[in-house]
């Protein structure tokens, strides 16, 4: 019974918890043992507290013995990245600076799923402050790829996605600043989302790129996804930039899956040169698939797209230098140097020295250049403006089709350290899923195959207008239920890694 | 290290001075910039805090309405055009005791742009352009634990207090003031007095340059007279009172002057006054200043003020200083000389009350200016800390004019309440202090006198009328200054048969 629970999705186990099959404390229980089974090997949470995750399902479990009418979700243990901030475990985002902070606070996130009645099964490994696509940057060591335990299992979001794929969690959260939702949940083969920007609240969401960060649902299905990312979105009073508009009709998108008449298009920048023949493959077949279920395909351009990646790389560092000023050793987290005799300077360059990793410092550096007095035109300015027309091109794109498409990644997962020394090849991960970010729209990755020259998932990406995030869930969950029908089953079901763990 | 000052007026011969002042007023609104923590003036260190104003990992500004309505309120009333749409900005400094390490603030999009205030300085009026008006948080509070000094330098260690981190401050800027000559001082002087009387009838801040919550910064440079070049300016930080405003500008004067007269060059740079002496000292230099990268606060969604909104508010204002001085200018008759000396005096509020209390302008004004000013420098206090009300003075008057008292008489009343003796009918029933308005009475004791002073008497009969005077004297003391003087005079006069 144990194994066979965390094999169910999300919307399963609430069921079965709602009608009394199960307990909730029996799913946790079921979970955590499986996180101790595997993630010795996985490494995909940086904290786990069986007592306080068990604490939590009792109390749901209660709730419902007493009658209380309890969310669509309540008791399904969850995993969340560990850049929310959580009053009862730890917050680290990664990074050695932050190491054993507990926050005085919950994120609007996770205060919302906690009162859904979701349970918080642990903090899942991450890059450094979300900076990375390998989840190689984190201050704890890396999270593996339960397809293959020599790959990376993407990122900066990669111990959600680990988790999600390797059975440890039913769902989890991430944040995806330019890609750390999508790109991960591509490489290890499950589902993952974008919402559109504003749609999902930042509070206690601690800070990459204020301007870029979209909090968002990993899940094993469309269906999980769309259950989850209901369950926390909404407008949030203390996020000035949350959309005071009604949350789009997700769930109702995943459940009716069906493409007929809906116009597709393929975005010409986002294919072909750069793009594993493997994964270009499967991206197709995927589109000719839609096309058969009804859609009406075509094929978009969207020119600037190309400048999406240095402007990213302008604004998102930009924005980091600033926002990781806080950590400056004064307050909370690492303190180096504070011997009596050093200046409060003294102890801040010492403890940020420390404290940060060497992708963090090189953002900082970047962002502080591309910041400062005479360069700032030539630099954030310019790439302000890039900004500008990549939202044109996708304003354009969206006159003529309802949603656009693309693998979400260039390539499959990449071997552990095989980018480390190499950051330009590691930003290239983001290459189509950056344009979304930039635009603040909303977009999806599912799975849709494995690439034959190396057996690893591929990600189908799809990408609708603000506030029209139920279109990717419509679309997505289309293209899944035909391709499980093909398949036989779930994707993951094929993951070799994982096979051999059951055994 | 002592520095040699040019004489004042040898340095306006030479030099023409342009100023600039930048005032940081802290709002009054009930609750911070940023997020819901109240904002008490004293509170214990570090208990009006929350994730937000302590800047925590992953929490973010939500913007204070009160607080904009607050600035726009300011701007109005300096003539300022609202823009129709501005951002924040993020300032980014390292400070011990700023939480982010970057301060919301506003840089190239202000909010309130292009206004004015027109300043009176001997009777002659200065317009100081405002170049914008804009918003930002306050920072908190070190406190240097262990040295002498109480400075950083030496202290064994230092606390901060987060209290004020957040609260909202809005900063005006001048233009360049210029063709101030050697009024400058008071021209700088003036526009913060103006400011403060401004920002006080609004209503948004109590204006507390000794508890902080209005700082000037003021810039001076000398450009030598018949040039059009303009000179190196410096910033003289955190000059926290009016008289301090008026010594720094002057002190820089002669200093700067002195600097140029020896053919050196002034240095662009941040300097700190000092109350004792009346000097100033060099602060950080401008060349290594930091760069603030500010960049617009993706933090915080632009802001795009409603017209109708500005009006409203615009609609809200109440009589603004310079509109009530003219038209109390009007009303009770006074000179600009009258007019100033009421301002300066700090009776205007209290005149006003006063006549609104019933009592006609004139008096009204007679008794702040000659009795209770008297009263308040003998004291050595402010005319308004004097314990009598406006509708007290209204009341002696009052009895004035109903023919209850006399001058005299209500001088003593004046006594009586500022003795802590009650309301003015009170004082006049305890002290008996009435006029004699029996004409019997007053008839007796005009003839008791007459028969007292044979002497006199016989001199007016005589018809040296002038010694009548004695005998009104003695009438008066008689009745314990109680009696009609003048009718005392008339009644000798008659009784005597001179009249």
């Amino acid at each position: 019974m144990s194994s066979e629970l965390t094999r169910r999705t999300a919307a399963e186990l609430a069921e079965l918890i709602a009608s009394g099959q199960v307990s909730a404390v029996e799913v946790a229980q079921a979970h955590l043992d499986r996180i101790t089974a595997v993630d010795g090997r996985i490494k995909a949470f940086l904290h786990v507290d069986a007592e306080t995750a068990l604490a939590q399902a009792r109390a749901v479990d209660e709730r419902r013995a007493a009658g209380e009418r309890l969310g669509p979700l309540a008791g399904v243990p969850i995993a969340h990245k560990d850049v929310f901030t959580t009053a009862d475990m730890p917050t680290t985002a990664g990074s050695k600076i932050l190491e054993g902070w507990r926050p005085p606070y919950d994120a609007t996130i996770t205060r919302r799923l906690r009162e859904a009645g979701l349970v918080i099964i642990g903090k899942t490994n991450m890059d450094e402050f979300a900076m990375g696509s390998s989840t190689e940057n984190s201050a704890f060591g890396p999270t593996r790829n339960p397809w293959n335990l020599d790959r990376i299992p993407g990122g900066s979001s990669g111990g959600s996605s680990a988790a999600v794929a390797a059975y440890e969690a039913p769902l989890a959260t991430g944040t995806d600043t330019g890609g750390s939702i999508r790109q991960p949940a591509a490489v290890t083969g499950i589902v993952g989302t974008k919402p559109t920007y504003g749609g999902s609240s930042r509070y206690g969401l601690i800070a990459f790129a204020s301007s870029l960060d979209t909090p968002g649902p990993f899940a094993r299905t469309v269906l999980d996804a769309a259950l989850l990312h209901e369950a926390f979105s909404g407008h949030d009073p203390m996020d000035s930039t949350s959309i005071d508009r009604p949350v789009p009709p997700v769930v109702e998108a995943a459940r009716r899956a069906d493409v007929a008449g809906l116009r597709i298009g393929v975005v010409r920048e986002l294919g072909g040169e750069g793009f594993q023949p493997g994964v270009q493959a499967r991206f197709n077949e995927a589109v000719e698939l839609l096309e058969s279920l009804g859609a009406k395909v075509t094929e978009v351009s969207c020119p600037h797209f190309t400048y999406a990646l240095p402007a990213y790389y302008l604004i998102a560092p930009s924005e980091c230098s600033s926002n990781l000023a806080r950590f400056d050793a004064m307050r909370y987290g690492l303190r180096i140097g504070d011997d009596g005799a050093r200046s409060a300077e003294e102890v801040m360059a010492l403890t940020r020295a420390e404290g940060f990793g060497p992708e963090v410092k090189r953002r900082i550096m970047l962002g502080t250049y591309a910041l400062s007095s005479g360069y700032y035109d030539a630099y954030y300015g310019k790439a302000q403006q890039v900004r500008t027309l990549i939202i044109r091109d996708f304003e354009a794109a969206f006159e003529q089709v309802d949603v656009l498409v693309s693998p979400t990644t260039p390539t499959t997962a990449f071997p552990i350290g095989d980018r480390v020394d190499d950051p330009m090849a590691m930003y290239l991960a983001d290459l189509a899923t950056i344009p979304s970010n930039l635009a603040g729209n909303a977009a999806i990755s599912v799975p849709c195959g494995l690439a034959e020259e190396d057996g690893l998932p591929v990600g189908l990406q799809v990408m609708a207008p603000t506030l029209a995030d139920d279109r990717v869930y419509r679309v997505g969950a289309a293209v899944e239920k035909a391709l499980e029908d093909r398949w036989g089953g779930p994707l993951l079901a094929k993951a070799p890694e994982l096979a051999e763990a059951d055994r | 290290m002592s520095t040699t000052l040019v004489p004042y007026e040898e340095a306006l011969a030479r030099y023409e001075p342009v100023l600039g002042v930048e005032t940081h007023i802290e709002l009054g609104t009930a609750s911070k910039m940023f997020c819901g923590c109240p904002t008490t003036f004293g509170a214990p260190p570090n208990t009006q805090v929350c994730p937000v104003c302590l800047g925590l990992p992953g929490a973010l500004p939500v913007t204070n309405r009160a607080a904009i309505e607050g600035i726009i309120k300011i701007g109005l009333a300096l003539n300022c055009t609202i823009v129709e749409w501005c951002r924040f900005a993020r300032k980014n400094y390292f400070y011990p005791d700023m939480p982010k390490n970057f301060q919301i603030s506003q840089y190239d999009e202000p909010l309130c742009v292009d206004g004015y205030l027109d300043v009176e300085v001997d009777g002659e009026t200065f317009r100081v352009e405002i170049e914008r008006v804009h918003m930002e948080e306050d920072t908190g509070k070190s406190l240097h634990v262990g040295g002498a000094t109480g400075r950083i330098h030496g202290a064994d260690f230092s606390l901060v207090d987060y209290n004020r981190a957040g609260i909202p401050l809005v900063e005006i800027v001048t233009k360049p003031i210029v063709a101030t000559g050697d009024k400058a001082p008071l021209v700088a002087r003036a526009y913060a007095t103006e400011l403060r009387e401004l920002v006080r009838a609004i209503g948004v801040s109590d204006v507390r340059m000794e508890e902080g919550s209005m700082r000037c910064d003021i810039n001076v440079s000398l450009m030598p007279r018949g040039s059009s070049e303009w000179g190196t300016r410096t910033e003289t930080k955190n000059v926290n009172s009016l008289r301090s405003i008026e010594r720094a500008v002057r002190h820089e004067i002669e200093r700067q002057a002195a600097v140029l007269d020896s053919g050196g060059k002034v240095v662009q740079e941040t300097r700190h006054f000092h109350e004792d002496t009346g000097t100033t000292t060099s602060g950080r230099s401008k060349e290594e200043a930091q760069d603030y990268r500010y960049f617009p606060e993706p933090d915080l969604v632009p802001m795009a003020p409603s017209r109708e909104w500005v009006e409203e508010l615009r609609a809200s204002l109440p009589e603004l200083p310079a509109a009530r001085r003219r038209r109390v200018q009007a009303e009770w008759g006074l000179t600009d000389l009258e007019l100033r000396d009421v301002v300066n005096a700090g009776a205007l509020d209290l005149i006003e009350d006063t006549v609104k209390a019933g009592c006609a302008p004139g008096p009204a004004r007679k008794w702040w200016m000659n009795e209770l000013s008297r009263r308040a420098t003998e004291q050595g206090v402010e005319l308004p800390e004097l314990p009598i009300t406006p509708e007290q003075v209204a009341r002696i008057q009052a009895l004035i004019d109903e023919g209850s008292l006399n001058d005299k008489l209500a001088r003593q009343v004046f006594e009586g309440v500022l003795a802590g003796e009650g309301d003015p009918d009170q004082v006049v029933a305890a002290r008996g202090l009435k006029v004699v308005s029996d004409e019997g009475e007053l008839a007796a004791i005009v003839d008791q006198v007459i028969a007292d002073n044979a002497a006199a008497a016989d001199k007016v009969r005589s018809g040296k009328v002038a010694a009548a005077g004695a005998l009104v004297g003695a009438v008066m003391k008689a009745t314990r200054g109680q009696a009609d003087a003048a009718r005392a005079r008339e009644l000798i006069l008659e009784k005597l048969g001179v009249s």
